[in-house]
């Protein structure tokens, strides 16, 4: 999974020197990361660091004040989801947000709905199509016409992403996927996780839950006060150095990497 | 019969009743229970007073009908997240204009109707505009455009003709090409034969003795149908209905999900000018007048019957067949009431117990339909 990164291959996403000002708020200074193929790169910090900010503008749900993003090597500009759709990017967020009163099927295809040659919606192949999607995701999956306030959580979260595996993401952004949930769904979530990652799909997973980050990712950047204060291979740090760059935005004074070595 | 084949009955049961449930629960069911109860009522207290013959038919069907017109871009904007409280002054509005166009201008009657359109449907765009950009709830930024509309509704037939109301269109509109549309009437041999035949009465005195006492469907009537049907394909059969379901709903998400809510809210507020335009042209050629209060008041009343139609006012929810259900429950009970001989007054108090009646019995079938709580 790591072999891209190795033979010079341009990376899935590089973001440079990235800035983001609210009037006198700096909510994202100068950070710079990377993505390659079937990574996931945890993105971790205090709340208000910056992360889900970081993370708008590469979804195109907010526009930087300054820096570049690439995409495959390619300049990318990201002025709306819909463009950063168009590069393969998808967002799976906290918020479980969907269009509560419509069905999964709707919520599924929303801003890319399947239409008969009349221009009307082909509701037949959506249901169709959507069914053998999440299905394939979580067979318990059922009441596929309810509207989506009806389904828990774990189901919410399952249609967000199913949306971005039918819709072949190449980049899947995770903004706490599971801060919403209980238990079993978050460990339900972890699984397809890792599914995704085998596809070689890249991921972006911001996260709280030091378990879920040695679990998952690959590589970890941690931001204090909107700025990158380390990235490193998870081999290389522990819980302790994670949780002194998140409160301190400093390693602990002994730090040596620690995979390389052991 | 052996185990897997049990399974798959009971199965199929689950299923069954799960589909009796959705064709039953469903956002217009209030609407449903209403309208069966307000006709039962009536036909009960008021069967021999007239309400129920032709021209009895045609007097709330009318009154319905204004209310439909309405109620449908109501509907759609509340569904959409919005409200429109101007849209009683823009009745008022494009009534004057359309006077002021084609009678102290002496513009043709289709010119005026269609320049009256272009600006109240711009007017509309204005209202959408200012809410997306500057995030202000629409309640108060169409609150504003009332107060803005009535005022030049007042001021300009005072400073141009020295009154507050603007007659002679009817003549305006002789021999025009458009105003039929909104002043006309269809089926007229239809209605004769059903005279002819004995189906419905016929004059038998005046000068309009042998003719039916029903001689056609106003257009309004046919306006009013035709948004309905527009409105309620709009919302269940395209994309873009999904959308305002979307936008209304969770805004943030919606935007997320690729969907462009500023353009489908700012649309729907076209949209609800343009059914009030189409109130008002209809209006204004059925009276041959403009009148500086016309149409007061009526943005509540489209709200109503939204409101009573199953419609959630805080968006994302609702139904058109249920809000035009809601403007049939109002516009019958209005005149049902005159036609029952109760006392007219009494009309605001049975309309608030029907809002208050409906609203509750909606919530209950809303939380049935999303399971919350
Ligand atoms: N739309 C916005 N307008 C103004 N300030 C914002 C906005 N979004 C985020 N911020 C500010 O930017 C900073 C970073 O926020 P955010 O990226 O959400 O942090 P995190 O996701 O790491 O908790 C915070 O101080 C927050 O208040
Ligand atoms: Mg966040």
């Amino acid at each position: 999974m790591l072999d891209a990164m190795q033979t010079g291959a341009p990376p899935l996403v590089q973001m440079d020197n990235i800035y983001k000002q609210f009037g006198g708020i700096h909510a994202v200074e100068g950070v710079s990361t990377d993505l390659y193929p079937g990574e996931v790169v945890g993105v971790l910090g205090h709340n208000g660091a910056g992360k889900s900010c970081l993370m708008r503008i590469l979804s195109g749900a907010m526009r930087a004040s300054s820096g570049q993003i690439h995409v495959n090597g390619a300049p990318a500009d990201m002025k709306s989801p819909h463009d950063a759709r168009a590069f393969g990017i998808e967002t799976i967020y906290q918020t479980l947000a969907l269009a509560n009163h419509l069905d999964a099927p709707a919520n599924l295809f929303m801003g890319r709905e399947l239409r008969t040659r009349f221009g009307n919606l082909d509701e037949k192949r959506m249901l169709s199509e959507a069914t053998e999607a999440l299905r394939q995701l979580n067979p318990n999956f059922k009441n596929l016409r309810e509207p989506v306030a009806r389904l828990s959580g774990g189901q919410r979260q399952v249609i967000a992403i199913a949306r971005a595996i039918y819709f072949q993401a190449k980049i899947l952004i995770m903004d706490e996927p599971t801060a919403a949930l209980g238990p079993s769904e978050t460990a339900m979530v972890a699984d397809l996780t890792l599914k995704l990652k085998q596809e070689g799909i890249g991921i972006f997973l911001i996260s709280h839950d030091m378990a879920d980050v040695f679990e998952l990712c690959d590589r970890v950047m941690v931001m204090n006060k909107g700025r990158n204060v380390g990235a490193f291979r998870i081999e290389d740090v522990n819980k302790d150095d994670i949780l002194s760059l998140i409160i301190k935005g400093t390693l602990p004074d002994d730090w040596e990497p620690r995979g390389n070595s052991r | 019969m052996s185990a897997a084949t049990q399974g798959a009955d009971k199965d199929e049961r689950i299923k069954e009743i799960s589909r009796f449930r959705q064709a039953l629960i469903r956002p217009e069911l209030g609407g449903i229970v209403g309208t069966v109860a307000v006709f039962t009522f009536f036909l009960l207290t008021a069967f021999d007073s007239g309400m129920f013959n032709a021209q009895g038919v045609m007097n709330w069907s009318v009154v319905s009908a204004q209310f439909m017109i309405i109620a449908v871009g109501a509907c759609l904007l509340m569904i959409a997240g919005e409200f429109d409280l101007s849209v009683g002054s823009m009745i008022g509005f494009a009534g004057m204009m359309i006077a002021i166009f084609s009678v102290t201008l002496a513009w043709p009657v289709w010119l005026a109707i269609m320049i009256t359109f272009v600006l109240c449907v711009f007017i509309g765009a204005i209202n959408g505009f200012i809410v997306i950009r500057t995030g202000l709830p629409s309640f108060i930024v169409t609150l504003a455009f009332l107060f803005i509309l009535r005022g030049f509704t007042i001021f300009f037939p005072q400073v141009l003709e020295r009154k507050t109301i603007i007659g002679g269109i009817k003549d305006a509109a002789e021999g025009d090409w458009l105003a039929p549309f909104f002043g006309g009437k269809v089926g007229g041999p239809i209605f004769e034969w059903m005279g002819n035949v004995g189906l419905i009465e016929t004059f038998s005195r005046g000068t309009r003795a042998g003719q039916p006492v029903v001689d056609g469907i106003p257009m309004l009537i046919v306006w009013a149908i035709g948004l309905v049907i527009f409105g309620h394909i709009l919302l269940t059969r395209t994309r873009f209905g999904n959308w305002i379901f979307a936008a209304g709903g969770d805004a943030e998400a919606a935007r997320n999900s690729g969907v462009p809510v500023n353009r489908v809210k700012v649309l729907m507020f076209m949209f609800t000018a343009f059914c009030a335009t189409v109130f008002a042209t209809c209006q204004v050629m059925e009276f041959g007048s403009a009148g500086a209060d016309r149409g007061l008041l009526k943005e509540f009343e489209a709200i109503i019957a939204v409101v009573i139609g199953g419609a959630l006012l805080t968006g994302g929810y609702g139904s058109v067949i249920g809000a035009a259900l809601g403007a049939l429950i109002f516009g019958v009970v209005q005149q049902g009431l005159f036609f029952a001989g109760v006392e007219s007054s009494l009309f605001r108090v049975f309309l608030g117990l029907i809002l208050l009646g409906a609203v509750i019995l909606n919530t209950y079938i809303r939380r049935l339909i999303t399971g919350e709580r």
